[in-house]
């Protein structure tokens, strides 16, 4: 006998109590749990992803569906940049880099983006095998897209028109898969990598444009086989790093005096999108401390409750020889266990929220995030569930402690 | 075993009860007869230092009862002394075997290893070890009771109305199990009680006068 079996079995004998309070509390932690999970990982992503990107040129329109489509690769395009002019900005004195993107195809909603290799530099890509893109229509995949294509080195595949599955196919050129990344931990893993040219091709654009080719022009700085200055083509955005802090004065207000153009901050538009996002994050975590704290009480009904038809049994244990601090002490590690239940079942049920969502929704798959972690909050979750349980137990001990156990006995 | 000289005690509002004085030696028994309110479940209480704020002295085994702090009486009463009521006494989440574990668990002394066997053996209680105690019948919840109390190996054994509940079988069944258990760890027994079946059991009587 000690004091765990003694707890057990009292739980046990209100098995439905028991597990009505536990699962009131669960509910309540679960949620906070699901909410940490996806704020904190969400957040990590979203810098991780727009890290060393300083500015996004777009055409002009909604600059977060630009910072969310050009970055993080889930809204469409606001529309397309005329080559010319995205040169002009990538010429600018204080532009260090200047990396293009074309979008317009996708394989099975696995965005095709036409670029050039400092794209992938700047999440420090690595290829598992192969060899980057180089040739019109060669393709770089990235981990993921690999692994639930099946594709490997050597394969071939159709576009679907269009940034989502189940577009037109541009059934007359095919995609080569060259090389495959490995695992970065970003967006990048989601993404086919391709030329500027290759996406061209497929829209049938190829034609239109004038190449270098011993000819005198002079090439394209964005895209090398391109003469420079060829304003009959478009990209849909430019990625670019400054030079200088002095850049993130300058550029943003000189792109958006071009009438085309725009101009949109991925530091800024992100924490708009928190602020925007917080404010439903907030809003759901009142709900929770609103259930763990019915929770709490039920909590603390139920042990009060019980505790009035076991005035008797304490008072016989006392008989027995127990010390009123013994029986204080029972009555707090009711309650404890009780919270502690509860709260282990909450996170594992956050946990497991987090892991089936992953598995029913592809975009929540594709942004990596995952339910095998263990947050600090989560301890702090746990730690604060043990004091739930001990203030929840508090006046039920108070009581047993100044139980006068003679009348007890003697009133039965 | 068990001293009681001058005591009185008195319950708010209520004329203070006297008590006869008497002395227990090892594994005596003692009936204690009265009509109801004439302070017999008072006195096991004060005996068993259950109630304080009493005059006059009481021993047990040795030890003065009177001026002890309530966690003192704890210990005394873990060690020294078992208890029996009328019913409803078993915690009811527990099984047989429980319920005799926890008396060496609340009183915080070690049983021995095969004390508990041994005890549910001698009271035929071993067949039963394992079944809830809502499970089991008046009589055999009774024998927990002694089981429990004599567990121990108290120096008294405080019975309050153990038989009344029960038929004429039982009744003298459970009065013949306590007695042996009590005989043979030499423990004094008071029971108290209005049981006529038991007068002729134990010979050694204890009047209490009703004060009203």
């Amino acid at each position: 006998m000690n004091l765990g079996i003694l707890v057990w079995s009292y739980l046990k004998a209100k098995p439905l109590n028991t597990a009505l309070n536990s699962l009131l509390l669960a509910l309540g932690i679960s949620v906070i749990v699901v909410l940490i999970l996806f704020s904190r990982q969400v957040e990590e992503k979203i810098q991780s992803n727009a890290k060393g990107i300083d500015l996004v040129v777009g055409a002009k329109g909604s600059p977060l569906q630009l910072i969310l489509c050009t970055i993080f690769h889930i809204d469409f395009p606001t529309g397309n940049i005329n080559l010319a002019e995205a040169e002009k900005i990538a010429r600018h004195r204080l532009v260090k880099k200047a990396i293009p993107m074309a979008l317009g195809d996708s394989y099975q909603a696995y965005r095709i983006i036409g670029t050039n290799r400092d794209y992938p530099a700047l999440y420090n890509a690595e290829l598992n095998e192969g060899k980057w893109f180089e040739k019109e229509l060669d393709v770089t995949l990235g981990a993921q897209v690999a692994a639930l294509t099946g594709f490997s080195v050597g394969d071939t595949f159709a576009s679907a028109h269009g940034l989502s599955a189940g577009g037109h196919e541009h059934e007359e050129h095919d995609f080569v898969v060259v090389g495959i990344m490995k695992p970065t931990g970003s967006v990048l893993d989601n993404l086919i990598l391709t030329s500027v040219e290759s996406v061209w091709k497929v829209h049938d654009l190829a034609i239109d444009y004038i190449s270098v080719g011993d000819t005198t022009q002079k090439a394209s700085t964005l895209v090398p086989t391109v003469a420079a200055g060829d304003s009959t083509i478009e990209l849909t955005s430019l990625l670019l790093q400054y030079r200088s802090p002095m850049g993130a004065i300058q550029l943003p207000r000189y792109v958006n005096q071009q009438s085309s153009l725009q101009a949109a901050s991925p530091a800024f538009e992100t924490a708009r999108l928190f602020t925007i996002l917080g404010v439903g994050v907030d809003a759901l975590m009142v709900l929770a401390y609103v259930l763990i704290f019915i929770s709490a009480i039920s909590i603390f009904i139920a042990l009060y409750n019980s505790l009035k038809e076991r005035r008797f049994d304490l008072a016989i244990m006392r008989t027995m020889g127990a010390t009123r601090l013994k029986l204080v002490f029972t009555i707090l590690a009711e309650g404890i266990s009780l919270t502690l239940v509860g709260t282990v079942a909450g996170i594992f049920l956050g946990h497991a929220v987090v892991w089936s969502m992953g598995l029913l929704i592809e975009e929540i798959h594709k942004t990596g995030i995952t339910s095998f972690v263990l947050y600090q909050e989560e301890w702090i979750i746990l730690a604060g569930s043990l004091l739930l349980g001990v203030l929840c137990a508090c006046i039920p001990a108070w009581q047993v402690y100044r139980t006068d156990i003679s009348k007890v006995l003697a009133g039965n | 075993m068990v001293a009681v000289k001058n005591l009185s005690f008195s319950y708010p509002h209520a004329k203070p009860i006297l008590f006869p004085d008497f002395e227990l030696g090892n594994g005596e028994h003692v009936l204690l007869l009265g009509d109801s309110g004439s302070g017999k479940t008072t006195l096991l209480h004060i005996l068993g230092g259950l109630l304080r704020g009493y005059t006059g002295s009481v021993m047990i085994d040795g030890t003065e009862l009177s001026g002890r702090s309530e966690q003192e009486l704890d210990h005394l009463r873990g060690q020294k002394i078992g208890f029996v009521f009328q019913r409803n006494h078993l915690i009811s989440s527990l099984t047989v075997k429980q319920n005799l574990q926890l008396a060496p668990y609340l009183a915080g002394v070690s049983a021995g290893p095969d004390r508990i066997d041994e005890v549910l053996a001698h009271l035929s209680l071993t067949n039963q070890q394992n079944r809830s105690v809502l499970e089991i019948s008046q009589g055999q919840a009774q024998r927990v009771a002694i089981a429990r109390a004599v567990l121990n190996r108290p120096s008294v054994i405080l019975a309050d109305e153990p038989t009344s509940a029960l038929d004429d079988k039982n009744c003298e069944r459970v009065i013949n199990l306590l007695l042996q258990a009590a005989s043979e760890t030499k423990t004094a027994l008071v029971v108290a009680t209005h049981d006529q079946r038991l007068k002729s059991i134990i010979p050694k009587h204890i009047f209490l006068n009703s004060t009203t």
